[in-house]
Parts: structure tokens; sequence; C-alpha cells
């Protein structure tokens, strides 16, 4: 079986084309990243506070964001968290909105604060099934003690109800542990605790000095490894290949993030660690082209440089697809079938697998013709300028060997 | 050429059974539940995949310099006053920002060189230089504070450790963080309340004993203090909150302290909880090092109500509070009791935290993060889920487009990840959210070593060569190209590590082992399978690709 055999197409009798697309699409992500959403990042980059919420029942937003109001928590941003059928939120606070306590006091406080304006009025004396960790909930069952054991006996029954609860997500009331622990159990269980209607899955708190050291990290980082990069793509080709290849790789990442924005989706560390993997994957799209050049800038000496580009994209151009678009196929399972929490994380890869192949042979390839003609055309200043399709230039954009 | 084959395949197979050993070590059963809980026993999961609370804290460093120069202003003024230098104070203008600053005046222009020379001879670790109006600098110099600053983070967290082993948190990572910023990142895997052990964790616990003056008359407000004291404090001296018992009754009260203890939480050798046989009061029972004794002994034998010297009391202060506070009735060597008003709870915690040591300085919470054990769980599930179909897809491809040479491809991709697993549960490299992402590029360029070979091989063989050669020049010029874009990969991955942060960090030990793995397997392996047909093929017969 077999897709392309012997294209022939001139990809850069496109590059207008490809410029135009390539600009569409940054210049709107820029625009958004300045004058729209800016760029949305998550609480992990921001600083602030992030809880996510599972309730029994479908939630409303609005009075939930109500309830956080009056409990002093304004500008609370409310997200459903994945499909409605799931009941959960994620409720967000901006670092300036987490009133009176701060970071310090802890991630406590700020719980407290949300139990306490989603369920004012909680059974006196009684404590949140849902709530509960496996600590307290073991002292509990062991001073009220209904099976008359060691107190370490209860640490199983502790593990099979929190067990059980996790793996609900959230109890709607008591009588949903029948079965799952004995009776006497269940009634030691009702007599201390009621079924608040909601659980927290994970919170996370960040302050502003991490937020900022992370924002810092992650861009030095990527930066770093992309000089990394021209480097090494300078000591086995040219320093102009390094340059086209950072170059792409830029516009790749610019756009992904321009996708980011557009969509307001926000940028956490995942994102980054996806990001970082389109930068890696990009590159090696580009270099494989690169190789390709390099191999027949030897072989063909008495054609252009152009030529010998188009050439190398269209011999390359079968397994450009064909591994582009299974690592596609992997990414887009990731995409439908991975979940909430990786919904981002795949977002961001779908964008750049097509980008970065796109990239390599729209933006890569073109800047190496574009460079050498640029070149002839200072070298030529007076005269008549050579056009893209002589070879004089092409020493330039060579190979070493 | 047929040994040959038959030593590199026994060679793949010891890895692969290497590597398989590292994934599930000899399970318990041949069960599907037996195997998963073997893996799950190597290999490290991150807390986002497993559930658990991330901290980081901010020692606040300073706190610990300014400690040792409270000590150096201490003992300048005695050695001045044992050289019979006169000196109107000796203090540091300004402890929060500039810790490291010690500000002797008032000594005589003709006796600066004693200072010097008790400096240059006593405080090798301080600089002096002359300041303005007559007065002197003395400066902590930069290495020796920024010795204490780091031996203030590793100190820190020798005692979170002990506290946190103490409670029998299982399995807790606590470690340096970042570069050089001083901070701690405390990771408790599965704890699903973690506001008890946070607070233990923070408590600085710095218990002290201290000097207490003006025979205990306390102060409602600093103003109040300096009044009654003339407009201001007397040197080297600090009020302190009262939080005994019995304040809450008298509203907010000062004691006015000696600044510098005569002994501290470091100096105690060991502290229990105990109960008064009598009240049934719980207190602390404590009992100090050798030296330690020696030197309380000497301070109580010359301060208690049987001796002249001004205010025999004492104070007994942790964590910048009053707990107790006592008059001296004798002569205290080595042991005592603390009766701060303690629960048996608070008895036990204190005890707990002065035996795992005082904190240098105290902490601040940057981060904190807790991750639902069901959390964790979806996102493995789905992200198995995912990558299993993925996978899959890919694999079905491949055989489907390069027939007989697709199994090679698929061969090939399965060990790719099994080494990668392999090395994983080898190491004890945590796999996190981010090294999922490690393993997906892994893949994709698994697949893509694969294609390039057999796309070469299959222009070769249109080129009319025979299918031996055409493998040869396949894998011959592809090779190049797979170099370039693993090494390419390999430097920025490698560059990631050194610069990266956590999550970053897991993405790149991945990528680099799965990259080393992939030109192994793509490479190396598929080789020895397209050898192994094409030894059994005669001459002339087709290549399946």
């Amino acid at each position: 079986m077999e897709f392309f055999r012997n294209t022939k197409i001139d990809f850069l009798g496109w590059k207008w084309y490809f410029l135009g697309f390539s600009l569409i699409f940054s210049v709107a992500g820029l625009l958004s990243m300045f004058f729209w959403h800016g760029i949305p990042l998550g609480v992990d980059f921001k600083g602030g506070a992030q809880v996510r919420v599972k309730f029994a029942q479908p939630p409303d937003d609005n009075q939930i964001r109500a309830a956080m109001d009056r409990a002093g928590l304004h500008n609370a941003r409310i997200q459903r968290f994945g499909s409605a059928a799931n009941n959960e939120e994620l409720i967000s606070l901006e670092q300036k909105e987490i009133s009176g306590a701060s970071l310090d006091q802890g991630k406590e406080q700020i719980q407290e604060q949300i139990i306490k304006a989603l369920d004012p009025n909680p059974p006196q004396g009684k404590n949140d099934i849902n709530h509960v960790g496996t600590a307290t909930l073991r002292d509990i069952l062991a001073t009220r003690d209904p099976l008359h054991v060691a107190p370490r006996e209860y640490e199983n029954v502790v593990r099979q109800i929190l067990d059980f609860r996790n793996q609900r997500g959230v109890l709607k009331s008591i009588d949903e542990l029948q079965g799952v622990v004995q009776p006497p159990v269940l009634d030691a269980l009702k007599q201390d605790f009621f079924a608040g209607g909601f659980s927290i899955g994970g919170t996370s708190m960040v302050g502003p000095q991490v937020g900022a050291q992370l924002r810092k990290q992650a861009l030095l980082a990527t930066l770093y490894s992309l000089a990394g990069m021209l480097v090494y793509l300078w000591f086995r080709f040219e320093m102009i290949y390094g340059v086209a290849a950072v170059v792409a790789v830029f516009h790749d990442t610019l756009i992904t993030l321009g996708a980011f924005s557009l969509t307001n989706t926000d940028i956490t560390l995942t994102v980054i660690a996806a990001i970082l993997t389109l930068v890696g994957y990009s590159m090696n799209d580009t270099i494989v082209v690169f190789d390709r050049i390099r191999e027949n800038v030897k072989m063909m000496r008495r054609e252009s440089l152009a030529e010998i580009v188009n050439r190398s994209i269209n011999q390359t151009l079968s397994r450009t697809i064909l591994t582009s678009g299974l690592t596609f196929l992997t990414v887009l399972s990731l995409y439908l079938f991975g979940g909430e929490v990786l919904r981002g994380f795949s977002f961001a890869l779908v964008i750049g697998i097509l980008i970065g192949t796109y990239s390599s042979i729209a933006v890569a390839a073109p800047m190496l013709v574009a460079y050498q003609d640029w070149r002839s055309g200072q070298s030529g200043r007076g005269t008549i300028g050579p056009a893209s399709s002589t070879p004089v230039g092409r020493g330039k954009v060579g190979v070493k060997v | 050429m047929q040994k040959n084959l038959v030593t590199k395949a026994v060679g793949i197979i010891v890895i692969l059974i290497f590597f398989l050993y590292g994934i599930f070590g000899i399970p318990k059963g041949l069960s599907g539940n037996a195997f998963k809980e073997a893996l799950l026993s190597r290999i490290n999961l991150g807390l986002d995949l497993k559930g658990g609370t991330y901290l980081i804290l901010q020692v606040v460093v300073n706190e610990a310099v300014s400690s040792e120069t409270d000590h150096t202003v201490e003992f300048l003024q005695e050695e001045l006053k044992k050289a019979n230098a006169p000196f109107t104070d000796v203090s540091k203008p300004d402890e929060k920002n500039q810790p490291e600053l010690i500000v002797a005046k008032g000594i005589p222009l003709d006796q600066g060189s004693k200072l010097r020379s008790i400096v240059s001879d006593r405080l090798r670790d301080y600089d002096v230089v002359q300041g303005a109006q007559g007065s002197y600098n003395i400066v902590l110099k930069a290495a020796a504070a920024n010795t204490i600053r780091q031996r203030a983070v590793e100190q820190s967290i020798d005692a979170i450790r002990r506290r946190i082993d103490a409670l029998g948190v299982a399995e807790p990572t606590i470690q340096e963080h970042g570069l050089g910023d001083y901070q701690i990142l405390v990771q408790l895997p599965g704890l699903d309340d973690p506001a008890r052990v946070k607070e233990i964790i923070k408590r600085t616990a710095r218990l002290e004993f201290r000097h207490a003056l003006r025979n205990g008359q306390t102060y409602s407000s600093e103003e109040d203090a300096r009044s009654q004291n003339g407009g201001f404090l007397p040197t080297n001296t600090e009020l302190v909150l009262d939080k005994s018992v019995g304040a809450k009754a008298n509203g907010t009260r000062y004691y006015l302290l000696e600044k510098v203890p005569i002994v501290s939480g470091t100096d105690v050798q060991n502290a229990e909880p105990a109960t008064k046989a009598d009240t049934n009061q719980p207190y602390v029972k404590f009992r100090l090092t050798t030296s330690a004794g020696e030197k309380f002994g000497a301070f109580t034998s010359a301060h208690n109500k049987n001796t002249q010297e001004p205010s025999p009391y004492l104070a007994i202060v942790l964590d910048n509070g009053v707990i107790e506070h006592a008059i001296i009735n004798t002569e205290i060597r080595d042991e005592g009791e603390i009766e701060g008003g303690f629960t048996n709870e608070t008895a036990k915690e204190l005890a707990l935290e002065v035996n795992s040591g005082a904190l240098p300085a105290s902490l601040r919470y940057l981060q904190e993060e807790t991750v639902g054990a069901s959390l964790g769980a979806d996102s493995i599930h789905a992200g198995v889920k995912a990558a299993v179909f993925g996978m899959l897809a890919v694999m079905v491809f491949m055989l489907v487009y390069y027939r007989g040479a697709g199994i090679n491809a698929d061969l090939a991709l399965f060990l790719n990840l099994v080494i990668l697993l392999g090395f994983l549960g080898w190491s004890g490299a945590t796999l996190t959210l981010p090294g999922i992402a490690g393993v997906i590029l892994t893949v994709g360029m698994g697949v893509d070593s694969n294609v390039l070979i057999f796309e070469r091989i299959r222009e070769e063989l249109r080129n009319g060569k025979a299918p031996s050669a055409a493998v040869d020049q396949g894998f011959g010029r592809a090779w190049v190209t797979i170099i370039d874009t693993h090494v390419t990969t390999i430097v920025s991955a490698f560059i990631l590590f050194l610069f990266g942060s956590g999550p970053v960090k897991g993405f790149a030990v991945t990528l680099t082992f799965g990259l080393f793995a992939n030109l192994f397997t793509a490479v190396f392996v598929s080789r020895v399978i397209f050898d192994a047909i094409l030894a059994r093929k005669q001459r002339g017969e087709a290549l399946s690709i």
C-alpha cells in the first residue's frame, strides 16, 4: 500500500499563500493576546486558589457565585469541569480575592470558606462525610467503637468507606454506604456524620512568588533549549538551517499560544509540557526535510536551491504525512478519551502537530530559499540580481559534511 | 552471518527480560490483577497521578543570619567590657533587611584598635569598616552569611523530615526546591487531610529560656513600655507577647526580656510529655545537654530569689510568645518542667517538635496542592485508555501499510515502551502527567524512525536495488536523519532537565530515555529482524514492505 508516489508538487510556488496563512493565524493570536483574552494562565502560573467541587445534584453557577459573594469571595470564576452529567465545577479565585486568608494561613481556610458558602447551615455537631479525611474518620469511629474492637482495626473500615466515596465522587446520603460497611458502623456513622451534597476533589493554592518563578523558569528553559538546538543544527548543517528551524518552531509556539488565547483555555504547567513536546516534534519534522535537502545539495549540483528544496519536500512527503497522521491519531485519541484533566494538554498537541507539520514545509524550507535569494541579491546589488532559479548562490546555503 | 544474528537475537531477548523485570518484578500470580499490582509497586507515580499533597515552603533564611548576629552582639559587648574599651551602643540598626550588619557606637578613636583585634582574632567571619560619626560597622562576610542560609535550609529539611516521620506519613519527599531560592519541597503521597501535618511542619518550635527583666512587670503596648523606661527600651532587650494560659483574661500584654536566650531548644537533649500526678495537668519534662546544663545552672544560681541580682525571673518563650513566666526559686541545672497550660495533644506535639529540632528560621507556604485520589485515578484511567487506543491504531495502520515490515515496526514500538517503562521501574524515576507527554513524543518519534527507514527502503527498491542492498542503503541513509533528530531532541531535553522545574524535569527524563530506547529498537532491533528475514529468502524474492 502506498499513498504518495513521486509527487511533484511545487510547494515553493505557494509561499505567498503560506505566508498569508501563517500571518493570519499569528496575528489573530497576537491580537487576542494583547486586546482580547490576554494569555489565559492557569492558577499555577498566576497564583491564586482553585478548588474542584463535585456536586450530588446538578449545580447552578449563579447560585454558587452568589453564595461565594455572600461569603466574601468575590469574582470567583466558575467553570464546568467535564461533561454536564458529571456535576463537577472548577472554582477559581484570584490572588487578590483570597480575602483575609493569606496563603500562609492556608488552603484549609479557603476550603472552609467555600464549604461555608456552599453549605451555610450544616447540622450542628456533625461532620460532613464528603469532606472527612482518613485520620479524622478513624479517630471518630474508634471513639464511637461500634464493633467493639481495637482502634487500629478501624483502619480497614475507613479505607473501604473512603475508597467507596472516592469512587463515587460524592455521597448523596450516608445510606449509600449500606453494603459497604456493617450495620453497626453505618448507625455510628449516621450519628456523627451527614452528607453535605458536594465533595472537594482537589485544591491548589499558589503564591504569587511561585507563579512568577514558574513563569520565568518555563520561559527560560524553553529559550535555552531552543538555543541548544540552534547550536547543534549550526554545527551539523549551517547557521541558516538552525535559524530557519528555530523560527519555524517559534512560529508554531506562537500560533498554539494564540489558539489558547482565542479559545480562552488556561495554560497550565501540563500545557507547557505539551508545548515542549510540540517543539520537539516540529523540530524533528523540520530536520527530516533539512536532512534530505543536505543530501540532495550534494547530489544535484546543477539544480537551483529552490528546485532542490521542492524535490526534498516531495521526497519526504510520504514520510511526513504518515508520521504526522499517526502521531495525530495518538493525540486525537488522547483529546477524545483522555478526560478533562488532559484536555488542555491534548488540545495543545492537536494544534501543535498540525502546525508543526505545516511549518516544516511552509516556513522552514522556504526560509532557506528566501535567505539565499537575499544573499545573492546583496552580492549582486547594482546589477540585475539573479533570480532564485539560478544556481549562483547555492554555495552559500550549502552543506558541511 | 547466521551465528552473528543468533547472538544479536539473544542479546535483544536478555534486554527485554531485564526491562520486563524492571516493570513487573516477579508478580505474585499470572492474573491481570497480580500484574497490575506488581506494576504499581515498581513504578513510582507522581502525586498528580496518585493523589496526595504537595507543598512548597520558603525558609525565611534571614532569621537564621539574624540569630547568629544576635549572639555576636552579646559577645562583642562582653569582650569590649573585658578589654576596658568604652562604648555607648552595640546593636543592629536594621534587623529585618540587613541582618548581617552590626553597628558599634561611641568607641573613642584611640580604642578602635581593640575592637579591630577582637574581630580579627575571635570573629573571623566578620569584617570591620569605619562607619559614619566615629561608629564602626561589623559586617558578617557574604560567604559566611550564605553558609548560614544554606545550613538553615538543610536543618529545616532535617527537622521537617523528623517531624513527618514521627507522624507516620508514608514515603514523604522532602528536598530543596529550585535553584538557590531557599525553598523546600514537601510531597506527602496519599495524604487526604493535610491540615494537621501542615501545622506541625510549619511550627518553628523555637523554644527559648530567657531572662525576664523588671521583676515580671507587664506592659500593655510598646509605647507603654517605652514611656515607663525613659523613652526607649534598654539595648538588646525585646518586648514579647504573653501567650500563657492566664494571658487571655489579662488582655494583650508584653514582658520585657533579654534578647539573647540563656539556653534554647537545641540545648534540650530530650523532651517528653507527662502529667502531674496531683492535678492531672499535662506538662513537658525536659533534660538539657551537659554544657547547657552548666550554663543554665550558672545563671540560675546567680539569679534566684535568694540572690541580690535584679529581677530573678525566667520566661519560657515558644515561637515569640511567652508561654510561662515564673520566679526562679533555686538553682536549676539540667532538668526541668514546662507547665505552659498544655492539653495532652499540645504537650505531645511540643515534645515532638523540640525533639525533632527547632527550625532555625520560620517557614512560609508558597504553594500548596492537593490532588484527590479519585482525580489522580481518573487521569490514569483516561490517559492509559487513550494511549492504548492510539497505540493500537498506529500498530494496525503500520501492519496494513507496510505488511511484513509492519511487524518490525510494531515489535520495535512495543519493545520501546517496555524499555521506557522498565527504565522507570529500575531508576525509581517518577511518572507524572508531563512524563506521559514525554512517552507520547517518544512513541511519535519511534513511529517516525520506522517510517523514515521503510520509506527509504521502498525508494531504494523502486530504484531497482536488490532487497538486501535496499535494506542496507535504507538504514544507512535514514540513520543520518535519525541521529540528527534524536540528538537535537536529547540536547533540548537535557537543557530542560537542567533549567526546568519539577514537572518539566519529569518530561525531560522520560523523553531522553525514550529516545535512547528508540535508537536501539528502531535501528538495531528492526535491522536484526530484517536481516533474519533476508537470510531466509531466496535470491530475487521480493521483500514484504
